[in-house]
């Protein structure tokens, strides 16, 4: 019988959620790296005993930990993350030209065939990549030396390299979304990348419709229609059909379209998930209503999802590595939020209930479908 | 043997307790006892200071015998009292936030 297993990176530990396929009765274990941030962990599609977490603290820098037990034991890997060549400058918040600075590990995305590489996305914002297993790093420079990279700022998080997505049909192919720079494509394997905003506009720079500079907050790809991404940038919900060449904005009917997370159900690729987010200076849901919305269209038309869900009083956030799937049927839906909560949706989103209540905030979701 | 203290979260990332026990040959200064401290527990490389540049990071804090040694050289030797094993070398992580 298949098993989930669901992987929460917060902001003092990492706490491992299993469930059997009904998921309804939940276990819950940690926390792992206690008194640390832990921005995220995933596992390995290959190996989904083998996961990896950012451990990650302001005081004490950054630690990669792997797991080759399905989370039972760890051991720190590699933690060298080292720009490869002249660093160069971004623009800082007051427009101020500022060298690249490493930071922290924002995400980490393993290779979808080979069970010892894996890449990572760190502030400021570049790509890493390993081919033993998050033992040694080296960057993927041509990303952080592209020809706009002078011109990318931060945005209020940092400037972070927080989303990649791997083409499973040409794994040459991948993406990633900077903020505040946009989303690249690179189609050989990371030597070389182009920005692929066409379509986007943000107001708040000074040119809406600029090459490079949108705060795109997230992107996903069902794997059955690699071509076709979705995504929530700071405001505007968008999508591409053309492999993120051209983008249009699908936010419809949603009450507003600022907000985090974005992600697909498994079984039925125009069917999409957003968490609606009042505003860029209020990073609570609207109304005191935690309410996801899900499109049956692949856009443009929303419902509100809110059957188990706070209907009044709430005022958490979902940030953007904080909504995950499983490979179900049917998909189960899972999201964390700022207050602790980790909701669970084991029929598509129909209803909700918390797996786990009153962690530390969280900072991401995964989910692993265990045969 | 030089007596090192560690932050909690420290203790718990090498698998260690409060106090480690670092064996170090010739001067010892900063320097010296994290370089031993680092080859004998690889975890915590980069976590008290760069592992390039050697730069203690900045919300690290070095104390011994009421004193903070922070700013000072870090090849600078140690207090007598350190060095002898009857006072401990604090690994402190600094106070920041309300």
């Amino acid at each position: 019988m298949s098993k989930v297993r669901v992987l929460v990176g917060t902001r003092k530990g990492a706490f491992i959620l299993s469930s059997d396929a009904s998921r309804k009765k939940w276990t819950v274990d940690g926390p792992h790296f206690a008194g640390w941030e832990i921005y995220h962990l995933k596992a390995s599609p290959v190996n989904p005993d083998r996961i990896y977490a950012s451990q990650t603290s302001g005081w004490f820098g950054q630690v990669l930990q792997r797991s080759d037990d399905g989370g039972k034991t760890w051991a720190a890997g590699g933690n060298q993350f080292l720009y490869d060549g002249p660093t160069g400058t971004h623009k800082w918040y007051d427009g101020s030209d500022h060298p690249w600075e490493f930071k922290r590990v924002w995400h980490l995305e393993p290779s979808l065939s080979d069970p010892e590489k894996i890449y990572a996305g760190v502030e400021d914002a570049a790509l890493f990549e390993s081919s033993d297993g998050g033992t040694t790093w080296s960057e993927l420079p041509a990303l952080r030396t592209h020809k706009t990279a002078a011109e990318w700022a931060p945005g209020a998080g940092g400037m972070c390299l927080h989303t990649m997505v791997i083409d499973p049909s040409n794994q040459e192919r991948m993406y990633v979304a900077i903020s505040a720079a946009g989303t690249f494509r690179s189609d050989d394997s990371g030597k070389s990348w182009r920005p692929m905003n066409n379509g986007l506009k943000s107001n708040y720079i000074p040119d809406p419709d600029a090459y490079v500079g949108h705060c795109v907050h997230r992107i996903a790809m069902h794997p059955s229609r690699p071509e076709t991404l979705f995504m929530q940038k700071h405001w505007d919900v968008m999508r591409t059909d053309d492999g993120g060449e051209n983008w249009r904005e699908i936010s419809g009917n949603l009450p507003t379209d600022f907000g985090f997370v974005i992600d697909i159900n498994a079984n039925e690729p125009d069917t999409v998930y957003v968490v609606p987010i009042t505003s860029d200076s209020h990073h609570f849901v609207m109304d005191g209503k935690l309410r996801v919305y899900r499109s049956r269209t692949g856009g443009d038309d929303w419902e509100a999802l809110t059957k188990g869900l706070p209907q009044e009083n709430c005022y958490v956030n979902v940030l953007r590595d904080a909504m995950t799937v499983d490979n179900l049927d049917p998909s189960g839906i899972y999201f964390g939020t700022s207050g602790g909560q980790v909701y669970a949706s084991p029929d598509g989103g129909d209803t909700w209930s918390a797996i786990v209540r009153d962690l530390p905030a969280v900072l991401s979701v995964e989910v692993q479908t265990l045969k | 043997m030089i007596q090192v203290v560690l932050p909690k979260n420290l203790q718990i990332l090498a698998g260690v307790g409060r106090v480690v026990e670092v064996p170090v040959s010739g001067v010892a200064s900063q320097s010296s006892v994290l370089d031993a401290l680092e080859a004998s527990h690889p975890a915590l490389l980069g976590t008290m200071r760069d592992a390039v540049t050697k730069k203690r990071r900045p919300m690290i804090r070095f104390f011994a015998c009421e004193e903070d040694l922070s700013d000072e050289s870090p090849d600078a030797p140690l207090p007598d009292e350190v060095v002898s094993g009857k006072e401990p070398l604090l690994i402190i992580g600094a106070i920041a936030g309300g």
